[in-house]
């Protein structure tokens, strides 16, 4: 049962229609020049990236003098420095971006969760209409409530502290994430809820032991999103952030610039690099989900 | 978006009621569940409603964070008329915006097309395509971009073997914003995604009876690929113009928050961001804030009515 219930939209991917449209007009010599063109922009595209890692292994002398890829000469010390560089280690800056990303991911998941399956499977007054200001926040620019929510935050004294930064997700502010999961749970056979209904289980049970362990594949999909947009983000942290010690990564990486005037390219990329890891390997290791997800949102 | 009908029939009723209840308990008990569930989200909603009305009340205010918000009007609207660096970050964002989202679309689409057609190694090219996409908003990627388009850097370097000059791409007014277009349009993977999970949904025989009767690959994308794949576009194009309307953190990194050189890289959002909490202007910050609310409402509006002439609902 559970291998049906997995793939919610079910892509149906027309596997012998590769075949099939692979036989017109596609001869051996077309579907070899198609595999340079792919391969020459796939270069051009992670060339800068490769530039990145190399030059972060590069002594500063060298970076804009050689231009190859392979380091003629290697400065691992790049790592080493770069960590204490700045006014705080680079570990406090990676810890602090791990709590916000972490409690982020805890607060989207329980609150969007909830918010997702009432709007999936209850009924109640008013529901259709809260979906569709729901749907409607999800257009809504950011920047039109920049100002009082500032103004809010700074009267609850929440300025320089994570909770701007946190509170909100555990509030289901981000209607993305419900959209995702209303979709996911629409697509559960509704004879779950009535089975469980007959077995004696009120809408929470249900939920929690019903619906939730159905939906790992849609949580997943909501972490990684979830891991990826706070891991990158800069300007909320640029707003509520002012003492260094409370920095995230992307403030940090930023202030290589400020403080080191425009020498120590080697420290900064090898920083740049190890804040881009983390992003790298969550997308190898959850690139199904992230596929998926953005597809079933793009497609309805 | 989406229909909401589909649940309704199924749910009241399925089991028969275990007592005489009335119609009206039953409700209320549904009601109060619902709510609870949904509970998080009211208070949420709270922090985006209040704020959504109270940034248009501070649009017609001058309030700088420390005085009480004095009403002036229509003043705020009247100055940024007057504002040559505001007109000019309006030009930069719209610039930006115009060109990039075609591009970074074309781009998306025909490297779809080309991985649609049944072509071995695709979850790498997929993988390779896709990645830029989720680090292009990140501040390392931008700092990266600032030294691959310095002066010694690869972009020259490249252009170098062709015999052309090196260009000072992030110091150059001229040449700052297309640094940024072009990062753009290295990101064109997540609409590229999309773009493919929808190709693989338009049914394969279409195309055969096309090929069978002649037509040609130009008039197969022509008169099956673009009409099938319309709503597709529609949905990326909403997108991409929203996402476009509101870039920040590329102009603020690029010239460590001041949008040079000479403000070529002054995005809407930045000079929004300096008024407000640089120069504490906040109601004039809030003028600007619903004033890019309706050019980016103007522009989804002018989207969605043309659709019936270019979207195909048909299927």
């Amino acid at each position: 049962m559970s291998s049906t219930l997995q793939t919610p939209k079910a892509a149906k991917p027309n596997e012998d229609a590769d075949a099939l449209i692979e036989r017109f007009g596609s001869t051996r010599k077309s579907r070899f020049s198609r595999h340079v063109i792919l391969c020459v922009i796939g270069l051009v595209m992670m060339y800068p990236l490769l530039w990145l890692v190399s030059s972060s292994l590069k002594p500063n002398g060298l970076i804009f003098e050689d231009l190859s890829l392979w380091p003629a000469e290697w400065s691992p010390s790049n790592y080493t420095d770069g960590w204490t560089a700045l006014e705080y280690d680079f570990g406090i800056y990676f810890s602090n971006s791990i709590i916000i990303v972490v409690l982020s991911i805890i607060g989207n998941l329980f609150s969007c969760s909830l918010a997702a399956y009432g709007f999936a499977r209850l009924n109640f007054t008013g529901r259709k209409l809260f979906f569709a200001l729901m749907l409607g926040t999800m257009m809504l620019p950011g920047h039109v409530l920049l100002i009082p929510q500032y103004i809010l935050f700074a009267k609850l004294g929440w300025l320089n502290t994570y909770y701007p930064l946190l509170v909100p997700n555990f509030l289901a502010t981000n209607a993305f994430y419900i959209f995702l999961m209303v979709q996911f749970m629409r697509s559960l056979p509704q004879e779950l809820d009535d089975a469980a209904r007959i077995d004696g289980c009120g809408p929470f049970r249900t939920f929690w032991s019903i619906i939730l362990p159905l939906c790992r594949p849609a949580f997943a999909t909501t972490a990684i999103f979830t891991f990826i947009s706070v891991w990158n983000e800069f300007f909320g942290p640029l707003l509520y952030l002012t003492d260094p010690e409370l920095y995230t990564v992307p403030l940090a990486l930023r202030q290589f610039i400020d403080s080191e005037g425009q020498s120590q390219w080697g420290q900064m990329f090898a920083m740049s690099v190890l804040s881009l890891a983390p992003i790298i390997g969550f997308f190898i290791a959850g690139q199904k989900y992230l596929v998926k997800g953005i597809a079933t949102t793009g497609l309805k | 978006m989406t229909t909401t009908s589909t649940e309704t029939a199924v749910m009241p009723g399925a089991v028969a009621p275990p007592a005489p209840q009335s119609q009206r308990r039953r409700r209320a008990r549904k009601d109060r569940a619902g709510y609870l569930f949904l509970l998080p989200w009211f208070i949420g909603m709270l922090f985006t409603v209040v704020p959504f009305f109270a940034s248009l009340y501070l649009a017609f205010t001058d309030y700088n964070l420390l005085n009480p918000p004095k009403w002036i009007g229509l003043e705020n609207f009247a100055d940024m008329f007057r504002d040559p660096v505001l007109l000019k970050s309006l030009q930069v964002t719209f610039v930006y915006t115009f060109v990039s989202v075609p591009l970074s679309l074309a781009a998306a689409l025909g490297v779809a097309m080309i991985l649609n057609r049944g072509i071995r190694g695709l979850p790498w090219y997929r993988a390779v395509f896709y990645l830029p996409s989720l680090l292009g908003a990140s501040v390392a990627v931008v700092l990266l971009w600032r030294y691959v388009f310095g002066f010694d850097g690869i972009v020259n370097a490249f252009l170098g073997w062709f015999g052309i000059d090196a260009i000072s791409w992030t110091s150059d007014p001229d040449y700052a914003l297309t640094t940024l277009i072009i990062l753009h349009i290295w990101t064109f993977g997540s609409p590229m995604v999309i773009f493919l999970a929808g190709l693989r949904q338009i049914p394969v025989m279409y195309y055969e009876a096309a090929a069978v009767d002649g037509a040609s690959k130009w008039r197969r994308f022509r008169s099956i690929t673009l009409p099938l794949l319309s709503p597709i576009i529609f949905f990326n194009l909403i997108q991409s113009l929203i996402a476009s309307f509101q870039t920040f953190t590329q102009g603020f990194v690029m010239n460590n928050g001041g949008g040079g050189p000479a403000n070529s890289t002054l995005f809407y959002n930045l000079y929004l961001y300096q008024q407000g909490f640089n120069q504490f202007n906040m109601g004039y910050a809030s003028a600007m804030a619903w004033t890019l609310l309706v050019i980016i409402a103007v522009f989804t509006a002018i989207t969605f009515f043309t659709a019936k002439y270019w979207v195909n609902y048909d299927s």
